[in-house]
């Protein structure tokens, strides 16, 4: 296929080999391989406790693995702190959402640009000029970034604190703080979740936008199908850990282990 | 499934309702008044803040009142510095005295007699804000880990260390302290009077309150707020959040070394004593009361615990604010108007039978008076019960009545919030207030020290109970 021709001659924006970790006695991620190319939206499907939220955290450095490397733009992550990580380029949301619920709509997007800003304690106090222009540029990146959402985020929201925002507001505004940090890699997780069709179809629409627009790799945990059809270039199936498949949508959905995870194993002979 | 929704279907999620209320809010003249008040620039609130301060000392001529003026804002520093760990990075930090003993004793070392160095503070108060920074930084480094409960002890231990070493080292003289610490100097003119030195506080409360103001309105006080709101988050989204932590630490610590390197040349002496954990849980009932997390609210929060804790000293101002607290808390907690004159009359009323029924049991119940001799403390002389030995003590212990009043009291409060019906609650206010004031003039207003703790204790529980953000702080929202 010509998009994946054009896919090898790049490099791997993110290359996760033989990754590992277990809590206890459970394995969470046992030698798990993932690579995802520059531009791609790559969807993680699996059923629940397949080990999908565990590796974004593990890729974003809230856990240490047990073994193996996770590379960014061909440099290890390892070791670093998860603050240096997102510095790096790696943005992510919540399935639990984590928003800064006491702040505005605005002030969540604009704490977000934390990373790449760089008045420091004395510049701030005495309100440099240059620390007065870039406080104008994280105003205006939040605003862009709210923005994007059509007339969801915009005028009067931008004053209400994030706690007075519906669910499905609260994802979007995940999604445009995780923005914020400028990242190459966007890792969300289920965006769609607790959202009703219409809204749902909204999603599916704008992470493509997100891919066109604002140029960012995607790596997708999501259960709807739909919405997994809709945006994937590649699907991803884990099961206990272990990568069970991995291809286009309509591979992994008619892969006889995927079937076997999500409906057992006489679903499975059936087919 | 088209992906495109056509105009002429509804809009989900674009709520007309949601998107009006502003106009809606725009027509309440409360909340016009609250967003006039918020659009007041931040200049105009620091002169309007300032200003009282500063005619303070054309209207005082007592050198008493300018000691507790000068008192309150070295309270207030402290109060700004512990709002940055506590309101801002939203750390339990119990050690924050400590970092106020260290910048009084660096005071000593670098400007005493004993030391027989005499820095100017023009260099010395700056040197000491660094160090002492510097030290909360130290003393974050291996906590910065912890939160809550855990970061609480830790520091409450490091509190407890530094007391300990302060008592038993030879160069802090021990629990005698330095006691020979020369006045500030700037640029070779000494501070001598109280004027002076309340200026100076002035001045060094300027400067931090719009040190604090600039920094919370920057990417920095933007990341504290966001690590309190959800740490984990705030470190994916970029935020160093350990050095943050740290950053509060130390800036939260150089302030309460500026306070400490004005309060030694005020007092002229240091004692360990001086840095105990009654100051710490003053200090903590200052911010709370003003609200953690608001500059204006922890300044007044503090102005008027140490006002209050000053004016109890008083037997007859204690004897009126003891009143005046009860009467305007029951007026701005019972609704409708009418229950809280009830609750009153009723009490004045049952208080005058019991006091009748008394006298004529036994003289001798009411045959007293009380310690505190303001008008107020005469008017109820002939209201509450005071048995005669409440001074000579014949018979009984001096004060029985007190305290068993006293223990009544407390239980019945208990009780009375156990009580579901609010008829019935109204009903038994009237002998809880009864008792209240039969405690007052029996047995608090003779013991101002014990007393403006109590009171102040009482205030703070029923605030916290109606008002938990404080008088000045903002409510927030924990779980949704």
């Amino acid at each position: 296929m010509a998009a994946e021709l054009m896919a090898e001659e790049r490099a791997p924006l993110l290359e996760v080999r033989g990754l590992s970790l277990a809590f206890g006695g459970v394995r969470c991620l046992d030698g798990l391989d993932l690579t995802v190319w520059e531009g791609e939206v790559v969807s993680v499907i699996g059923p629940n406790g397949a080990g999908k939220t565990t590796l974004f955290n593990v890729i974003t450095g809230v856990y240490p693995p047990e073994a193996g490397e996770i590379l960014f733009e061909g440099k290890s992550v390892l070791g670093l702190d998860p603050h240096q990580i997102a510095r790096r380029g790696i943005a992510r949301t919540f399935q639990t959402l984590r928003l800064f619920l006491n702040m505005t709509v605005k002030e969540n997007v604009m704490a977000a640009a934390y990373g790449h800003t760089r008045a420091g304690v004395v510049r701030s106090v005495l309100r440099t000029p240059g620390m007065r222009r870039e406080e104008r540029e994280i105003e205006q990146l939040a605003e862009e970034r709210l923005a994007f959402f059509g007339d969801r985020l915009v005028g009067y929201r931008w004053r209400q604190p994030a706690y007075s925002l519906s669910y499905a507001n609260r994802r979007r505004l995940e999604i445009a703080r995780a923005t914020a940090a400028k990242p190459r890699l966007l890792l969300l997780d289920e965006p769609a979740a607790g959202m009703n069709p219409v809204e749902t179809h909204e999603m599916t629409e704008l992470i493509g936008r997100l891919r066109e627009e604002g140029g960012y790799t995607i790596l997708v945990i999501e259960h709807d199908m739909h919405v997994v059809e809709g945006i994937s270039d590649r699907v991803v199936a884990l099961d206990h850990g272990i990568k069970i498949a991995e291809g286009t949508f309509g591979e992994v959905a008619t892969d006889p282990r995927v079937v076997e995870a999500y409906l057992g194993t006489s679903a499975a002979e059936r087919k | 499934m088209s992906l495109s929704e056509g105009p002429e279907q509804p809009r989900i999620g674009v709520d007309e309702w949601v998107a009006s209320a502003e106009e809606r809010r725009a027509r309440s003249p409360l909340a016009r008044a609250q967003d006039a008040i918020e659009r007041v620039p931040a200049a105009v609130k620091l002169v309007a803040l300032v200003v009282p301060f500063a005619v303070f000392p054309l209207f005082v001529d007592s050198a008493y009142l300018m000691q507790v003026g000068i008192d309150t804002l070295v309270f207030v520093l402290l109060a700004l510095g512990l709002n940055v760990a506590v309101g801002w990075v939203g750390l339990l930090d119990l050690g924050y005295v400590a970092f106020f003993g260290i910048g009084a004793y660096l005071y000593a070392a670098v400007a005493s007699e004993y030391a027989g160095r005499y820095w100017d503070a023009a260099i010395a108060i700056p040197v000491i804000a660094v160090a002492v920074a510097v030290s909360g930084f130290l003393v974050g480094l291996p906590s910065r880990r912890l939160v809550g409960d855990y970061l609480a002890i830790v520091t409450l231990f490091f509190l407890q260390l530094w007391l300990v070493v302060l008592i038993n080292a030879s160069w802090s003289r021990g629990p005698n302290g330095i006691s020979d610490i020369y006045p500030l100097q700037f640029f070779g003119r000494q501070v001598t009077s109280l004027d002076g030195y309340f200026y100076v506080a002035l001045i060094a409360f300027v400067v931090i309150i719009s040190f604090l103001y600039l920094l919370n309105q920057s990417r920095t006080g933007r990341a504290w707020r966001a690590l309190r709101e959800d740490e984990l988050a705030a470190e994916l989204m970029t935020m160093p959040v350990s050095r943050l932590k740290l950053m509060g630490f130390a800036v939260g610590a150089g302030i309460a070394g500026v306070a400490g390197a004005i309060y030694a040349p005020v007092q002229g002496a240091v004692f360990p004593a001086n840095f105990d954990l009654v100051l710490l849980i003053t200090l903590y009932a200052m911010v709370v009361l003003g609200g953690a997390g608001s500059l204006v609210g922890v300044t007044v929060g503090a102005v008027l615990i140490n006002g209050l804790l000053e004016a109890l000293n008083d037997a007859d101002n204690a004897s009126w604010i003891f009143y005046g607290v009860v009467a305007i808390a029951l007026i701005a907690l019972l609704r409708p108007w009418w229950q809280p004159i009830a609750v009153l009359g009723s009490t004045v009323v049952f208080g005058f039978a019991v006091h009748e029924i008394a006298e004529q049991a036994r003289p001798s119940l009411v045959g007293g008076a009380t310690f505190g001799d303001s008008r107020i403390d005469r008017l109820v002389d002939s209201w509450v019960l005071l048995p005669q030995n409440i001074l000579t003590g014949d018979g009984l212990p001096t004060g029985w009545l007190g305290r068993l009043a006293y223990i009544a009291l407390v239980a019945s409060v208990l009780g009375l919030t156990l009580v579901r019906s609010h008829l019935w609650r109204l009903v038994g206010l009237v002998p809880v207030l009864y008792l209240a004031a039969c405690v007052w003039a029996n047995l608090l207003v003779s013991q101002p020290a014990v007393a403006r703790f109590v009171l102040i204790g009482g205030m703070l529980v029923g605030l916290m109970a109606y008002r938990p953000e404080g008088l000045f702080g903002k409510q927030r929202v924990e779980i949704v």
